[in-house]
């Protein structure tokens, strides 16, 4: 019974639906489930009832109040403070692991596969796992130098570049080790220092790696919450997951209209990156990053 | 995973030999980079010892150490014309230790002692307030018209005493001050001091009620006190510090504080003073949690949970990426692009907010999922211990999926079409040659990532303290946990958010989590190798 239609491309009728109609069934489930819960933030954010027990009917009113009382609240602060942190960190993470993947790729030295053994060893302790000692340490570190201690951004990205080397170094090594010596070579018999050729050659060949290291690192430090919560503890220096936390947690009280308006404000940016290098992001996952 | 860069075999772990002498020569051209260097370095130079000068000060040894350690490193590195890849690894290498290795390893410290609420500092710290704590006015001393002066955020008191007016504050014993106004027996004014109006003193109150001028540089001699902000009165110390024999005497009953092992001073008959100190505790943080009858239940219930939910978290994520994966696999179905966009949504989303849209959605009496789509039902998502168990690997579901399906799309290209169509060929009907030819085949290269989802969502705090906080609670523990609380929201809670901060027990789950996380990732590292070979 197959063999009449089987030369046809186009399938029809019953046939249709045993091959692919099921499939467009299950996608458009999924859709729905994929978009309804963001849809209902979106819809929250436009509900001037403001509160949790007045967001029942989607896109009832459209009305821009809450946005505008984001203006007045210290929401804006916190976008500043976490695209800061995020940005220093990711810059940081790519400075960093660049020069250690260079080092690593580059260099014959003693130690040098401890080193890399030691740092895939360490991938698999997370520091956030410490964070009591994270605190501790920070707590003693502010004695000494309050603008690395506890209620500091500059405190809070350090822990972060902290953990810049362990996930990262691997990924750009690999890299490193795709562009070949004889660049190095070539560029030191025309008298370039080492220094020269890591920043104007090797730099800008392996651009492709450094933006995925720091979109991942972005949205990484953009998305946690846990350190930061430890290290942050003045509502004006909270990042933004610490401060929706706050208002989405409170179920009674929760400004809910505001804090839904707030989490598709800081959905954006991440979704946006995250959509535009999404074929980077796919591959530096299957490289071994997991949501953070 | 990466190639080796020459065509020459692995490395050798002996040290081979240096790059071009050249280049290390030449790097010695005192170009601007090099100007840039000595800056930089200076700089940090600067701040270090700064740093080592304050850390001097206060008694922060292990700071004092470290900087020294660091600045040693930093200065060698970017001085010294042999230590190339030096140059390239230190500033990597430096956070790497104190954040990462450091921290890790203090973790180790701190689970071995009483570190936490009564237990935050060291002896001498403990001895000064419980001394400055217990005082009592003396009995029939003289009151003194009092009055409080401020400078900047420092306050002081004034009396005057035998027609001299007596000035002090908190750490400058009182004294006579010459020009002060003395109106009516009481000090009115004294110049480069400003004196408290009745409002300042209603703003102030509890910093005056708190503040103790020293009567002389003796602490016997007890300080000058007040509770109302115009009269003084003289408090002496009940508890006496001797130490010849390291103990309190109560100078009132001679009752005996003996210093005991746990890190505090206690009487024969069982009372103990606080603040104590720090010391170490041997094992016993880590047998907190069985020991305790409270704990015993609860701690069991979440050990287990823990490995539960990060269990069916990767099954169900991976079984449901997967069948995505497969069904969407195939070219002649339309619209692939956008059903791939639209998939992975959830996870291009910030999880920390998806967790508390959820939660919302999810809330049994205002929630949408209640109100709307269940027409006004009243079920406890949230607040059942069963439900929101449930709850919490459902969320994760719609979380991890889109990981999963991703992952598997891409290995899916890994499966040679011959193979499937031979199988078909041989008569294997869809759910045969999935089984058995393309899940072994993807199974291969996503393995290792199944064990890192395992050990991602084994500590996956944000998640749970976003949807449930833990709860529902469990009744009559000693720490603020509950029923869906995993390991690393347990330690969080016993550190932070129980009343009395547990760091010592914290630290000791935390090391737990550590040696567990460790195995897993060991043991399931070999089997995934070994499905590779096979």
């Amino acid at each position: 019974m197959s063999s009449e239609i089987s030369n046809d491309t186009r399938l029809k009728g019953l046939r249709w639906w045993s091959e692919l109609g099921w499939r467009h069934v299950i996608g458009l489930v999924m859709i729905v489930i994929c978009v309804f819960p963001l849809l209902y933030a979106l819809s929250a954010s436009f509900n001037p009832a403001g509160t949790l027990t007045g967001s029942y009917e989607l896109f009832r009113q459209l009305s821009p109040e809450n946005y505008a009382e984001l203006r007045a609240s210290p929401f804006g602060l916190w976008m500043r403070n976490s695209l800061l942190v995020s940005s220093v960190t990711a810059a940081g993470t790519v400075l960093m692991g660049a020069a250690a993947a260079y080092a690593f790729s580059r260099f014959r030295f003693s130690g040098r596969r401890a080193g890399l053994t030691t740092l895939l060893l360490l991938q698999m302790f997370p520091q956030m796992l410490a964070f009591v000692a994270i605190f501790l340490v920070l707590l003693a570190i502010t004695d000494v130098f309050p603008a690395l201690g506890l209620n500091s951004h500059l405190g809070l990205v350090c822990v972060y570049l902290g953990g810049a080397l362990g996930v990262n170094t691997f990924l750009m090594y690999g890299y490193f080790n795709t562009i070949p010596r004889e660049l190095d070579e070539a560029a030191t018999i025309d008298g370039a220092t080492h220094t020269q050729i890591f920043f104007r050659i090797i730099m800008r060949l392996v651009a492709p790696i450094l933006t995925v290291v720091g979109l991942l690192s972005f949205i990484g430090t953009y998305s946690d919450f846990v350190i930061a919560r430890v290290v942050l503890q003045r509502s004006e220096q909270f990042t933004l997951a610490i401060g929706l936390y706050n208002w989405g947690s409170d179920e009674r009280n929760a400004p809910w209209g505001v804090f839904a308006a707030g989490a598709v404000l800081a959905a954006i940016p991440v979704v946006v990156l995250f959509l535009i290098l999404q074929r980077y992001v796919v591959s530096g996952l299957t490289a071994g990053a997991t949501k953070g | 995973m990466a190639l080796p860069t020459s065509t020459a075999p692995a490395p050798s772990p002996l040290p081979d030999p240096p790059p071009a002498p050249a280049r290390a020569e030449r790097g010695r051209t005192l170009g601007v980079g090099f100007f840039v260097k000595l800056i930089l370095v200076g700089l940090a130079d600067a701040l270090g010892l700064y740093g080592m000068l304050t850390a001097w000060a206060i008694g922060q040894w292990a700071i004092l150490i470290s900087l020294v350690v660091i600045l040693a490193l930093v200065n060698w590195a970017y001085f010294s014309r042999r230590a190339v890849a030096a140059k390239y690894l230190v500033p990597g290498l430096v956070f790497l230790f104190v954040y990462q290795i450091f921290v890790i390893g203090f973790t180790g410290y701190v689970a071995f002692t009483n570190y936490g609420d009564g237990h935050n500092s060291t002896k001498q710290d403990a001895i000064a307030q419980i001394s400055e704590q217990n005082e009592v006015r003396v009995d029939g001393s003289p009151t003194y018209p009092l009055t409080v002066l401020s400078r900047g955020d420092q306050l002081a008191f004034a009396i005057v005493d035998d027609g001299a007016a007596l000035l002090g504050t908190s750490g400058q014993p009182l004294d006579e001050v010459r020009n002060a106004t003395v109106d009516d027996g009481r000090v009115t004014a004294s110049p480069g001091w400003e004196t408290l109006t009745f409002a300042d003193i209603a703003q102030r109150q509890d910093e005056i009620v708190a503040l103790r001028v020293p009567m002389s540089d003796d602490p016997a001699d007890g300080s000058l006190r007040t509770q109302d902000a115009s009269t003084g009165f003289i408090a002496v110390p009940v508890l006496q510090y001797d130490e010849a024999t390291d103990t309190f005497v109560d100078t009132t009953d001679g009752t005996v504080y003996r210093v005991s092992d746990t890190g505090n001073f206690v009487s024969d008959d069982g009372v103990v003073l606080t603040p104590g100190w720090r010391v170490g505790v041997g094992f016993a943080n880590f047998g907190t949690m069985i020991t305790d009858p409270r704990m015993a239940g609860p701690f069991a219930e979440i050990f287990v949970w823990t490995f539960v939910f990060a269990f069916l978290s990767v099954v169900t994520t991976f079984a449901l990426g997967i069948f995505l994966a497969v069904v969407f696999n195939d070219s002649r179905v339309r619209g692939r692009k956008i059903y791939r966009s639209l998939f992975i949504l959830p996870y291009a989303f910030p999880g920390f907010l998806s967790a508390l849209v959820w939660a919302g959605m999810l809330n049994d009496r205002f929630g949408y999922i209640n109100v709307v789509l269940l027409g006004g039902a009243d079920v406890p998502w949230l607040t059942d211990p069963l439900l929101a168990k449930f709850s919490v690997l459902m969320v994760n579901l719609w979380l991890g999926f889109p990981y999963m399906f991703l992952i598997c799309t891409g290995a899916l290209q890994a499966v040679p079409t011959d193979l499937i169509d031979a199988a078909r060929i041989d008569g294997a009907g869809r759910w045969q040659t999935f089984r058995n030819v393309t899940l072994p085949f993807v199974m291969m290269s996503v393995a290792p990532l199944l064990i890192s989802s395992f050990a991602f969502n084994f500590n996956n705090f944000a998640l749970i303290y976003m949807l449930t906080g833990g709860g529902p609670n469990f009744v009559g523990t000693p720490y603020v946990v509950g029923h869906t609380d995993i390991l690393i929201s347990m330690v969080y809670s016993v550190a932070f958010e129980s009343g009395s901060k547990q760091y010592g027990v914290a630290s000791a789950l935390s090391l737990l989590i550590f040696v567990m996380v460790g195995i897993i990732s060991w043991v399931g590292f070999r089997r995934a190798r070994r499905l590779e070979e096979f």
